[in-house]
């Protein structure tokens, strides 16, 4: 019994040492989310945070701004899309390369916010 | 040598104007902390529509208000409309499926003919029937009395349009495209007159209230009813005004001159 559980625990760990190490390579062979270069210099917080976290910053904001009228806040769903706007379709959901809609389209997660806001720069006066 | 009689009670006098001095400085300085803030607060509250200053958020010392001189209202005048649909983006048209956040009617009275002319839009309750009915919340008012939707929360049932005794809501039947950055709008939910709420943030005026100004009627004054200082308490307290549908007691924060 323990000779053929101990072959069970070396079989796993031989499969998910090569589970990760095909993920060294996965570039080449896995699809990617493209993530078109922004317009601004640096984000209001780094990367890896705002991957994980923004979608709680805005949903946070969103509250104070519309229930309190505090429109100081740092983290403002016009200035991401002011800064992520796509060069080409000055958009962030308007085709699937575009900063939202990229990554989302990977993940699988529908976007509603472009359901009632635009999905483009505000037009400076 | 004998001292002179006077030098010790002189003295005696500089130390006590000396001290006498130093505390009405102190004083001074104390009053002047203490009402300097003070100042500075309702500094901001008034003159926020006049300034530009950016609000630091909505106050409940604050309510905002509109009061509209109908004798001033031009018939057949539809700017304050126009600008409305610019400022927020709505397409202008008056289908019943048609946002209109602002209209203007035409009252007659039945016997003497004399008609009148003056825009209809969100009233502003106090007591707003819209919030009493809202379902999840969405529906709210804010603490400067301007009465909003939260459209992230709105499910669309439509209650408080029929709750509104002004007809003042409306319903978006279509997907929306190229919304104004200030102004999100999207298709199952409902929307009314925000006072241009975006504006009034910054310190602005209502796109009805400028255009109205600009179309030399100024018609529509907007301010501060709290404060009894600002123009529109004070014409408020000095000619009879009138809320729409007064009997329903909701305490509008949009009066009426002239009818």
């Amino acid at each position: 019994m323990a000779p053929r559980f101990g072959a069970l625990v070396f079989l796993l760990g031989f499969l998910i040492g090569g589970a990760v190490h095909a993920g060294d390579a996965a570039a080449s062979r896995v699809p990617q989310p493209v993530v078109e270069s922004a317009r601004g210099g640096q984000c209001v917080e780094d990367t890896a945070f705002m991957r994980r976290n923004h979608m709680k910053l805005l949903k946070h904001q969103r509250d104070d701004t519309l229930r309190g009228g505090i429109r100081t806040g740092k983290y403002s769903l016009k200035t991401c899309i002011d800064c992520h706007a796509s060069k080409t379709t000055d958009s962030v959901a308007a085709s699937d390369t575009n900063f939202c809609q990229s990554c989302h389209n990977y993940a699988a997660v529908k976007i509603d916010c472009f359901e009632c806001h635009t999905n483009k720069p505000q037009v400076k006066p | 040598m004998t001292p002179d009689p006077s030098s010790p009670s002189k003295d005696a006098g500089d130390t006590k104007s000396s001290r006498r001095g130093f505390m009405a400085v102190a004083a001074a300085g104390i009053a002047g902390i203490l009402i300097a803030p003070g100042v500075r607060l309702i500094e901001i509250a008034q003159a926020a529509p006049a300034t530009g200053t950016p609000s630091p958020g909505a106050s409940s010392k604050v309510r905002w208000g509109m009061l509209i001189d109908s004798t001033k209202c031009a018939s057949g005048c539809t700017d304050c409309v126009t600008a409305c649909n610019t400022e927020n983006g709505l397409s202008g048209g008056t289908k019943a499926t048609d946002s209109q956040w602002i209209r203007k009617i035409e009252i007659k009275e039945v016997r003497t003919g004399k008609t009148q002319s003056l825009p209809m839009m969100c009233q502003h309750c106090a007591e707003p029937p819209c919030v009493d009915v809202c379902p999840t919340g969405a529906s709210f008012k804010r603490a400067d009395g301007i009465v909003l939707v939260d459209k992230h929360t709105c499910i669309g049932c439509r209650y408080c349009m029929m709750a509104c005794p002004y007809k003042a809501r409306s319903f978006v039947h279509e997907p929306q495209h190229n919304q104004k950055s200030d102004v999100p709008r999207g298709m199952g939910t409902v929307e009314a007159c925000t006072m241009c709420v975006h504006k009034v943030d910054k310190g602005e005026m209502p796109a009805c209230v400028s255009a109205c100004a600009s179309a030399g009627h100024e018609a529509i004054l907007f301010g501060d009813l709290n404060n009894p200082q600002s123009d529109i308490s004070k014409r408020i307290a000095s000619y009879p005004s009138r809320q729409i549908r007064e009997n329903l007691n909701l305490d509008t924060g949009v009066r009426y001159l002239g009818i």
